[in-house]
């Protein structure tokens, strides 16, 4: 039972660490009906953004939260701005272009992300700066919460009801939606497209990056290619929940977190990698549209 | 067609010698270049030439589901890593006859059959590879019944996840090396005498699969292939089974990626899952999308293309895979239809008698 409780807690904690990824992919598919392929990759700049910024500044020696709220911010702006110049190069040019198109410029990005990486960050593994030492704050009958999880689950849920109010309380959200719903209509009704989609990727660019930072304080070990299945897996998780749908992706990533530390702890981690695909597989033959996702009919 | 019945026996006799004539050129050209590869060029040269050409059926396989039918299939790999593992379990544990218990197979051709055992190699890794094919195309139809249902970039990420699917249970696979990986694979350069000559191997076989594709694509379920690509909702309001056309792309094109496999395996002795990942199979979708998707002739030099060029950049390190990305988004920007687009190089016909035309 404490086993289980606490694979149940890890799973939360590597979920909530998917949700934020997820949340970018669902709503850049929202606006634009793409998989924004690159946007793992995103994350893996975050990550590397965080490394950088401390190392440069010195503040891996002292533990200190208030460097690692100034860590976090930092990345968020540096990939907010990389999402920003991801879709005015790559992705507006070929709005009107048909989606292969799209999805192929996509995975380019994302490749060139990934060696990009690999070029500039050299393709050897780092090791994140320890911003907060990690302890543990509850101990009792082999049942161990660190204060990393800690953080990790709060922070996340502070982004994610930001988002929240963001996506249903301020007139861009609104836009955001309205966007989603259909372009058209957005557009005739005085919604400049253009900023809403950008603001959508700046936005999702920014919740992958603090994935990024929360990711080094747990898994200290970060390299060029880290955003590449973790990547694939939130986009799984945004599909299990509904894409399009945040409280779904939020769910997804949960259960996905979840069966991915249960399959790792009461099975074999080499099957782990599997096990976000054979969900993705099984949901999309018994509800396509994912958990919270409504079917939408095709119209002729 | 333009040929009247009263002529048409003759016709299709001198169809026949024609075909007959092309196959034995071919098969001369095949043996002479054989020759060649063999004498003239160097080791890495030679390697640089069979890739190519295993390089070459994996994209024009490809080339059948995401050019012809318009699907995206992102799980190549997979079919690949299907056929080379078959296809190498059959010959690792029945066809090494220097290996004690490891060569029931060639030893039934070579001692009950009294074959040479150049003949027996050629006939067992035959039957290897087409047995790789097949398993390869069975996994595209289990993947292909359920998921061909899905649409777009659906289908895309199932593709993309069964392939991973593979290659996770491939790393869990003892019996074929599991995360080591499997050596000793009897082939090239080993003393079994199976896949000697790769280069006829791998380029007779990719000469089939450009054939095959070509003759497909000429024909009725060609057409429908195309019509899936159009438009699919106006192709099965006429009547076309999409989701049965697909399916048959799917599996005619997992098919050849297994013997893609098979011949890779054999080649290098060595196979192992990481191989087979995600990166193998956008580098195939790379191809597919240069030459532009339909096109055999555009696609056959795309692959030629993008398997030459990563090793001229070899020396520039990871810069190559930089360059080999932004060429990728560059060329969707700039010429999204690929390089040469649906056409295709045919040889020149006679002019058609007036009307003959669709």
């Amino acid at each position: 039972m404490t086993e289980f409780l606490q694979q149940l807690i890890n799973g939360v904690a590597w979920g909530s660490i998917y949700a934020l990824i997820a949340l970018g992919y669902t709503m850049v598919y929202g606006v634009l009906r793409l998989i924004n392929f690159a946007h793992g990759d995103v994350y893996m700049v975050g990550a590397m953004t965080g490394f950088y910024m401390t190392r440069w500044l010195g503040w891996g020696k002292d533990p200190d939260p208030l460097h690692f709220v100034l860590v976090l911010l930092a990345s968020m702006i540096t990939c907010g701005l990389l999402g920003f110049i991801i879709e005015r190069a790559a992705y507006r040019p070929l709005r009107k272009r048909s989606k292969l198109t799209a999805l192929i410029t996509a995975i380019g990005v994302s490749l060139l992300l990934e060696n990009g990486g690999q070029l500039i960050f050299g393709a050897d593994p780092k090791f994140f700066p320890t911003l907060i030492e990690n302890k543990p704050i509850f101990a009792s009958g082999g049942l161990i919460i660190t204060n990393i999880q800690v953080i990790i689950i709060v922070v996340a849920l502070v982004l994610m009801v930001a988002l929240q109010w963001f996506v249903f309380r301020t007139s861009t959200g609104r836009a955001m939606r309205a966007v989603a719903f259909s372009h058209d209509a957005s557009r005739l009704m005085g919604i400049d497209i253009d900023k809403v989609i950008s603001v959508t990727f700046v936005v999702g660019s920014m919740l992958a990056a603090a994935a990024g930072i929360l990711v080094g304080l747990s898994n200290p070990k970060i390299e060029p290619l880290m955003g590449l299945l973790p990547g694939l897996k939130a986009f799984v998780a945004a599909v299990l929940g509904g894409i399009g749908n945040i409280p779904g992706a939020v769910l997804g990533a949960l259960i996905l977190g979840i069966s991915e530390t249960m399959v790792s702890g009461y099975l074999s981690s080499t099957y782990r990698d599997a096990i976000a695909f054979v969900l993705l597989v099984v949901i999309l033959l018994f509800k396509p549209a994912g958990l919270l996702g409504k079917a939408v009919p095709e119209k002729v | 067609m333009t040929v009247s019945t009263g002529n048409r026996g003759v016709a299709e006799r001198n169809y026949n010698f024609r075909t007959l004539g092309y196959v034995a050129a071919a098969a001369a050209l095949l043996v002479g270049l054989n020759y060649v590869t063999e004498s003239v060029l160097s080791g890495y040269v030679g390697r640089v030439v069979i890739l190519c050409g295993i390089s070459i059926i994996l994209a024009i396989s490809l080339n059948l589901i995401n050019g012809y039918t318009g699907q995206f299939s992102l799980g190549h790999a997979g079919f690949m890593a299907v056929g080379a593992y078959v296809s190498a379990a059959i010959s690792f544990y029945h066809g090494n006859l220097a290996r004690p218990g490891h060569g029931s197979g060639m030893a039934f051709l070579v001692n009950t059959l009294h074959l040479p055992e150049g003949v027996a190699g050629v006939i067992f890794f035959a039957f290897c590879a087409y047995m790789g094919g097949l398993a390869a195309s069975l996994t595209g139809l289990i993947v292909g019944v359920p998921t061909l249902r899905l649409k777009g970039d659906y289908l895309a990420i199932v593709t993309l996840g069964f392939g991973e699917i593979i290659r996770v249970i491939l790393l869990n696979l003892k019996a074929v090396g599991g995360s080591l990986g499997m050596s000793d694979i009897p082939g090239n350069g080993t003393p079994h005498a199976i896949f000697e000559n790769p280069f006829i191997w791998v380029f007779g076989v990719a000469g089939i699969t450009i054939l095959v594709s070509r003759n497909m694509v000429e024909s009725t379920r060609g057409r429908a292939f195309l019509a899936v690509r159009d438009d699919e909702v106006a192709a099965e309001s006429v009547g076309i089974s999409t989701t049965r056309y697909k399916v048959t792309a799917f599996v005619v094109s997992a098919f050849f990626a297994g013997v893609a496999g098979a011949l890779a395996a054999h080649y290098d002795s060595y196979l192992n899952p990481e191989t087979f990942n995600f990166v193998k199979s956008i580098e195939v979708i790379v191809m597919v999308v240069l030459g532009g998707m339909g096109s055999l002739t555009g696609v056959t030099l795309a692959a030629i293309m993008l398997t030459i060029m990563p090793e001229l950049l070899r020396a520039s390190g990871p810069l190559r895979m930089v360059i080999y990305s932004f060429l990728l988004i560059v060329l969707m920007l700039v010429r999204p239809q690929g390089l040469l687009g649906h056409r295709t190089l045919k040889p020149r016909k006679k002019a058609k008698p007036a009307g003959a035309s669709a």
